[in-house]
């Protein structure tokens, strides 16, 4: 049983679906990268499998033991965070509230929070603020949260934007860590090289979706034309 | 030696005990609240709830009730939570929402007044009601009771909901995805802001209720880095800034809310020149 199961999913706002006809699944391991053009209702997705909104139709199945919470996710960064006086101490700790219903953190929770600090290679600037740290500083944090609420899932959206080339290639090495660690991830990017990272491939584009291997995507007509599109922007973007 | 003496002529009256008592306890709360709405960027909501107040209290007096606070309470705690929950996606965005509330209501209170009221010195009364002036010396027993409960449950719903308070405001949608039932807090958070933004008309008046919200929070900020020291801290400078305003405004006879505005004022503007200082600018 995997973790989750989309049938037949439709997303969108007020009854209205921007995305329909979702279907995959995300078992433990599993590398899904979710891709498609600005609009395609990647956002709206992530929301919905986040419980943040109902899906419009379709259903979401979890399955393996999965509880609602229990999905990590690393939210785009947003305008609040960038002057919010809090420790990466303080954010940490934060994301063992998930499913809790201490008002407290308790000795366990601290200790999670500490052993991701420290696995995500942060430990020297748990007591910095949270504003003052870099791009890739920041999201190493924001990851420590989300594994401090969970071991089984991580939702990641654009993580890369903002990121220097290296940073972003640091951030990769940390997702394929954890995913051999048996973490299962699903990304939101708009990275042409994230792909080599994934096994699995969503392109969202309004109904006409395409689910399947990474080698079967990169055979399937939506490949070139997500390149094509990609390099467009991209071009458009440079000049 | 003479001021010494001056003081404590004036401290022999309860008036200017409660007067005290009541100022701090403001003071604390109002900093506590500050902190969270200059985060989310709601700085002007004081103002906004405080002229929705003073329309309430306009309407309440041609009404004749008894105790107009019933009345304007709950008006308020309405507004506030309007605000405050619709914040990022209602049909208008928060700051103009906020703008046609507060204009609108001062504009209903002012109308209100000058229509219906009975006094023959309304611009006085106006004016009172917009700066506080006089009534935080003449505040009741009953007044001073109702500020030391509001005052006591402020300070526990923040200590004891300390670190789900914390989460909903750094991250509101996330905090959401991992079960934190976030609008409940945000509700709770905007029902403490309207009580604590009524009773803190009494010390500073509508139009500087803002002041008391965001001037130690930001004063805080600029030294510290941690949410836990900022909500401290941001307490400390608040109940510091409010008592030596009170007792400059009895000594130097100077009004009571614009006085703790400008000592508010001068301690933000040296935290500033601090942090500058320490690097943290």
């Amino acid at each position: 049983m995997a973790y989750i199961t989309c049938k037949d999913l439709a997303v969108g706002y007020n009854k209205t679906a921007v995305a329909s006809g979702i279907n995959f699944t995300v078992g433990k391991g599993d590398y899904l990268c979710i891709v498609g053009t600005n609009g395609a209702g990647k956002s709206t997705l992530m929301r919905t499998l986040l419980n943040l909104q109902p899906p419009v139709g379709g259903e979401i199945v979890t399955g393996d033991g999965l509880k609602s919470y229990e999905i990590g996710y690393l939210p785009q960064r947003t305008d609040t965070q960038k002057d919010f006086p809090a420790s990466v101490k303080e954010v940490v700790l934060s994301g063992t509230q998930a499913g809790s219903r201490r008002l407290f953190y308790s000795r366990a929770q601290k200790e999670r929070a500490y052993k991701n600090i420290e696995e995500l290679g942060i430990w020297e600037l748990r007591n910095r603020s949270f504003r003052s740290l870099s791009g890739g500083q920041q999201q190493r944090t924001l990851l420590a949260r989300a594994l401090s609420g969970t071991d089984k899932i991580l939702l990641l959206d654009e993580p890369i934007t903002g990121l220097d080339p290296s940073a972003a290639a640091q951030l990769y090495e940390i997702t394929d860590e954890l995913n051999r660690a048996g973490v299962a991830i699903i990304m939101i990017t708009h990275d042409l090289a994230a792909i080599e990272h994934a096994d699995h491939i969503l392109h969202v584009d309004r109904s006409h979706n395409f689910f399947g291997s990474k080698i079967e995507y990169m055979n399937s007509e939506k490949w070139k034309l997500f390149q094509e599109i990609e390099e467009m922007e991209h071009d458009g973007a440079a000049s | 030696m003479e001021q010494l003496a001056k003081l404590q002529f004036y401290f022999n009256y309860p008036f200017v005990r409660y007067a005290l008592l009541v100022g701090v306890l403001i003071a604390l709360c109002s900093s506590l609240l500050g902190v969270i709405l200059v985060l989310r960027r709601f700085s002007y909501i004081g103002d906004g709830l405080s002229h929705v107040a003073f329309g309430a209290m306009a309407v309440g007096t041609i009404l004749k009730l008894a105790n107009d606070t019933i009345f304007i309470m709950p008006v308020t705690i309405i507004a506030a939570i309007i605000l405050l929950k619709n914040g990022g996606n209602a049909k208008v965005r928060g700051d103009a929402a906020l703008a046609m509330l507060s204009v609108g209501a001062l504009a209903v209170g002012y109308l209100v007044m000058n229509v219906f009221s009975t006094s023959a010195n309304i611009s006085g009364d106006v004016c009172t009601t917009l700066f506080g002036s006089t009534s935080i010396l003449t505040l009741s027993q009953d007044e001073v009771m109702i500020c030391m409960i509001m005052s006591a449950i402020t300070v526990i719903v923040f200590v004891v909901f300390y670190n789900r308070i914390f989460a909903v405001t750094f991250d509101e949608s996330y905090a959401k995805a991992t079960g934190i039932n976030a609008d409940g807090y945000q509700t709770l958070i905007a029902v403490i802001t309207a009580i604590i933004i009524v009773l803190a008309m009494n010390l500073v008046g509508s139009l500087l209720i803002t002041a008391l919200l965001v001037f130690p929070a930001l004063s805080a900020m600029r030294i510290f880095n941690s949410f836990r020291s900022v909500i401290i801290y941001s307490a400390v400078v608040s109940v510091v800034g409010a008592a030596f305003g009170i007792i400059i405004s009895i000594l130097a006879s100077t009004p009571v809310g614009a006085t703790i505005v400008i000592l508010d004022m001068i301690i933000f503007a040296a935290h500033s020149v601090a942090g500058k200082a320490l690097g943290r600018g």
